[in-house]
């Protein structure tokens, strides 16, 4: 696990790491092979093929066959099924939310995409996502914009700037972070971080009100998309640092020597080995980061305030306003109808369309420009073989 | 500077200043860690801040044997008393329903990924439905199952659903870990295994599950961890019950998230307020004691194949 | 350009592990000076403390005196950071920057100190390129990631990164252990023409290399496994290698080490 040009990482943190010396000393499993091999597996037959063959007795025939042990059979074919449930899983995931979707879809009076209304329910139900898409991504997006700077920043901190009797202490503090539940996050937001916001929240519409997604209406509301995405930034912080953390750690030292011993500084040592090593690592963290935020339910439901079904619909960040999960979790009660119930599902197939299309851009940012790691990789096989020409 | 100096002077007299570098790249350096310090105190800010509300207005009816042995029968939110007892065992349960069908699934589809579909089309498939389930908010997880268990099937919101939605999230958590643990194990182990002529699920479970426990294991608690501080699939798959009621096949089930819920409108008061913070510590203090096993059994065994 | 390093009594610890231990030499400008000895002996550590890189490694610590034409790199006040941009390193394996072109590596020094200046820029990178010999090889692809060269032509990019910036000194540590033969053979053609212009310093395990390219070797051993190391002799490389003074370093060169 190595980084290509046989440095270690610094600052890793502690995982199994197994070596092939460690393993293979006296505690290590490597001991158990006698004792495995001269054991014989449930039929009886012996198991430990010619090894305990040759000891024993060389009058009888070795065991060499059949081919295929029941055990084998056995545990092959359970490691498969669990393959093929894993992807029955997804497969009726998809199946029976699109079938329960389309029903209430098929007779839906309004455009599902594009309309505003949320009125499921009664004879003529008309319901469209555009309120909700919006308020989810916007909320979450503006989590992102918060959260991912603070958490590069946490990230070099912890791996380059400060000592490690300092930095373990604050990796561990960060994920910790990680350990509190959204519903905790949601209370402690509603109720203690949202006020001291108002300022915030004030001076900002009334600089940028001009523009309508800054406009306020008048009162003390906090429980605005912008407190949601304030809270949901501090949520996804932990994520976001510990992907970027592990990714800056493992810059190779050859980098950033090559910049300290032409002069750099430790902020020129970063930009020019630690970032551009990590950037792909931080992008696919933001869009992991981003992924939980759009998914967010408990916390979402208890800041945001609901507005009232007769306002019309206000674009500003400073309103309140509901995403998809805090929708369909603030509606739970109402799932009386295979229509209503229907509609709600549509809306959380949606979602889970949306949070599947940035987790797989996330994939597909890490396996293009995986981190600088594999292309010296590659350069230096095709190095060994063009030695000659140099 | 190409000139060739025949004759070499002692010193060339030029002295270098060696003292700094320019005026604005020192700034630029100076600025990137003040930054990055700040950077990391506005981080830190938050997580005491969340702390310090949960433990100083939770911890007292932590000290009390009654938080632990009782439940909410019969107290009003106005009345002081009762305790987390109902709410605990919900929690434990319908998480321990859900490691046990996901645990086994995960590990033996990791299993699979590493040790018989390598590079299949099969393998990448399985591999790409984890990716999806990586990606599914408990919300969704939470009405996929209410549509199977509710809307088709008929049945009732019990806490036995609950878990099925949690395992939905739980498995590609313990999955994904355990595969990179599996694939931590180095090939050399295999072949000498092979070598003596052990058979392969032999191999899998005595040499290669084994070496790749500890990180298994530590995977399982992170997953727990997870799916115990979900609060969605309880609201929507089982009613909040007062009562201590340990059937998951049957009634509402209690549990922590769903507890703080119940009362969290009715803040003003204070025997409910009281409640909520101390059921928020109790989850925090149960989320975390997983993640500090989980960390432990990292440890133990890193230091075990040192 | 090219200054004398005059080191007295040093001695390099990590943590509380003393490293290297009493080292005084002199190098002289526009020379190459090779240090050689045994693996662990402490020959590597020490050339890193000439342009203080050592300081990278958390607890590594120095006592002692290193003057570059007098003036001392561990007085108060000297910023290591400045005395990298004086003292140059090439390190055992290339390591060009992955993200940038082979333009932008051999500039990235030049940038880092304000040069913004096109024409400037280009000119230099040509001439570091030609005093690295690897102008013709890559002159029609400048713009091509530096990663993308063979392993030997990405060390003669790190050494025109290298030369960019004009040091006094070149430090290489073991610049050719990662490379093919005939690699090898264009670095040390390439520090030949180095010396003309700078003070080289070379870390090598590979003697003839030593005999090849080196006026002055230093030979460094230890006296057991756990203890520091030391300077064990510095003298022309043509008496070194012939008529050593010291038991140590003939047993060393004549392959009966150990």
């Amino acid at each position: 696990m190595s980084s290509p040009d046989g440095t270690e990482p610094p600052g890793r943190p502690a995982g199994p790491e197994p070596k092939i010396e460690d393993l293979v000393d006296e505690t290590g499993p490597a001991l158990r092979f006698d004792a495995l091999a001269e054991e014989t597996d449930d039929d009886g037959r012996r198991t430990g093929g010619t090894a305990v063959a040759t000891k024993d007795d060389s009058k009888k025939e070795l065991a060499l066959g059949p081919v295929g042990h029941l055990g084998d059979r056995l545990f092959s074919g359970l490691a498969h099924g669990s393959g093929a449930v894993v992807i029955l899983i997804v497969a009726f995931v998809g199946v029976f939310l699109l079938a329960l979707a389309i029903p209430a879809l098929a007779d839906n009076n309004s455009n599902f995409l594009f309309s505003r209304v949320w009125e499921p329910g009664g004879a003529e139900p008309r319901f469209g996502i555009a309120a909700l898409f919006y308020t989810t991504l916007i909320s979450s997006v503006i989590a992102m914009v918060i959260a991912v700077p603070i958490a590069i920043g946490v990230a070099l901190f912890v791996t380059y700037y400060a000592p490690r009797r300092i930095a373990t202490p604050v990796a561990h503090a960060v994920d910790l972070l990680a350990a509190v539940p959204s519903i905790v996050y949601g209370l402690w937001g509603a109720l203690f971080f949202a006020p001291i916001l108002l300022p915030v929240i004030n001076g900002l519409s009334s600089a940028l009100g001009w523009i309508p997604v800054f406009d306020k209406a008048p009162g003390d509301n906090v429980g605005v998309i912008f407190t949601v995405s304030v809270v949901l930034a501090i949520m996804i912080l932990p994520v976001v640092t510990a992907i970027s953390r592990e990714i800056f750690a493992q810059t190779p030292i050859s980098h950033r020597e090559g910049a300290l011993a032409l002069g750099a500084t430790r902020w020129e040592m970063v930009r020019m080995a630690v970032l551009p090593y990590g950037r792909s690592g931080v992008v696919s963290a933001s869009m992991l980061g981003l992924g939980r935020a759009l998914g967010e339910t408990v916390a979402v439901m208890i800041i945001l305030t609901v507005p009232n079904g007769n306002d019309p619909w206000d674009p500003s960040i400073f309103a309140g306003g509901e995403t998809f999960a805090s929708k369909i979790a603030n509606n739970a009660a109402e799932f009386d109808s295979p229509e209503k119930t229907g509609a709600f599902i549509a809306a959380g197939l949606v979602l889970f369309v949306v949070t599947f299309l940035v987790n797989s851009a996330a994939r597909l940012i890490v396996a293009r420009s995986a981190p600088g790691a594999k292309r010296p990789r590659r350069n230096r096989r095709a190095g060994a073989t063009e030695g000659a020409s140099a | 500077m190409t000139a060739i100096v025949e004759n070499k002077p002692a010193y060339d007299g030029k002295a270098l200043d060696l003292t700094g570098r320019s005026g604005a790249r020192a700034f630029k350096n100076t600025l990137a860690t003040v930054l990055i310090v700040l950077a990391f105190v506005i981080a830190i800010i938050p997580l005491v801040w969340i702390l310090w509300t949960v433990i100083s207005k939770g911890y007292h009816l932590l000290l009390n044997a009654e938080w632990w042995s009782q439940s909410q029968r019969g107290i009003t939110v106005r009345r002081e008393g009762g305790g987390a007892y109902h709410a605990i065992m919900g929690t434990l349960i319908m998480a321990l329903i859900t490691a046990a069908i996901a645990v086994p699934i995960a590990i033996l589809g990791a299993v699979y990924l590493v040790e018989y579909g390598k590079g299949t089309k099969v393998a990448r498939a399985v591999s790409f439905m984890i990716d999806i389930l990586t990606g599914v908010p408990s919300i969704v997880a939470a009405l996929f199952i209410y549509a199977v268990w509710i809307t088709v099937f008929g049945f009732n919101r019990v806490g036995f659903a609950v878990s099925l939605s949690l395992v939905l999230l739980m498995l590609p958590v313990v999955l994904r870990s355990t595969e990179e643990m599996l694939k931590l194990v180095p090939d050399e182990l295999r072949e000498a295994s092979y070598a003596l002529g052990v058979p392969k699920w032999k191999t899998i479970l005595k040499v290669v599950v084994p070496t790749a426990f500890g990180g298994i294991i530590t995977g399982v608690m992170l997953g727990l961890a997870r799916v115990m501080g979900e609060t969605a699939p309880l609201l929507i798959l089982v009613g909040y019950s007062k009562n201590i009621n340990l059937n998951p096949f049957e009634g509402f089930m209690g549990a922590l998230p769903t507890m703080i819920n119940q009362d969290r409108t009715e803040l003003a008061l204070q025997p409910a307020a009281d409640r909520v913070w101390a059921a928020a510590l109790t989850l925090i203090l149960l989320v975390l004691a997983l993640n500090l096993l989980a960390r432990l059994v990292a440890r133990f065994s890193t230091i075990k194949s040192k | 350009m090219a200054k004398r390093i005059e080191v007295s009594g040093l001695n390099v610890y990590y943590g509380d592990f003393k490293a290297v231990e009493d080292v005084s030499m002199t190098i002289e400008p526009r020379s190459v000076t090779a240090f050689i000895g045994p693996s662990g002996c402490g020959k590597s550590t020490y050339l890193r403390t000439l342009n203080r890189m050592h300081e990278v490694i958390p607890g590594a610590r120095v006592e002692g005196k290193v003057l570059l034409d007098q003036q001392d790199l561990y007085a108060t006040g000297v910023d290591p950071v400045a005395v990298r941009r004086v003292v140059g390193m090439v390190f055992q394996r290339p390591n060009p920057f992955p993200t940038m072109s082979i333009f932008d590596n051999v500039a990235s020094g030049l940038k880092l100190n304000g040069v913004k200046d096109r024409k400037k820029l280009t000119q230099v990178v040509e001439e570091s390129l030609q005093g690295a010999n690897l102008w013709n090889e890559v002159k029609d692809r400048l713009d091509k990631p530096g990663a993308g060269l063979s392993g030997g032509q990405q060390q003669r990019l790190c050494i025109a990164r290298a030369i960019a910036v004009e040091p006094e000194v070149i430090l290489m540590d073991e610049p050719c252990s990662a490379l093919d033969p005939i690699s090898t053979l264009a670095i040390e053609d390439l520090i030949e023409k180095l010396k003309d212009r700078f003070t080289v310093v070379i870390v090598t395990h590979n003697m003839q290399q030593a005999a090849r390219v080196s006026d002055q070797t230093a030979f460094f051993n230890l006296a057991a496994t756990g203890k520091p190391g030391r300077l064990i002799e510095m003298g022309p490389t043509k008496q070194i290698f012939s008529n050593p003074t010291e038991k140590a370093t003939e047993d060393y060169i004549t392959g009966r080490f150990g």
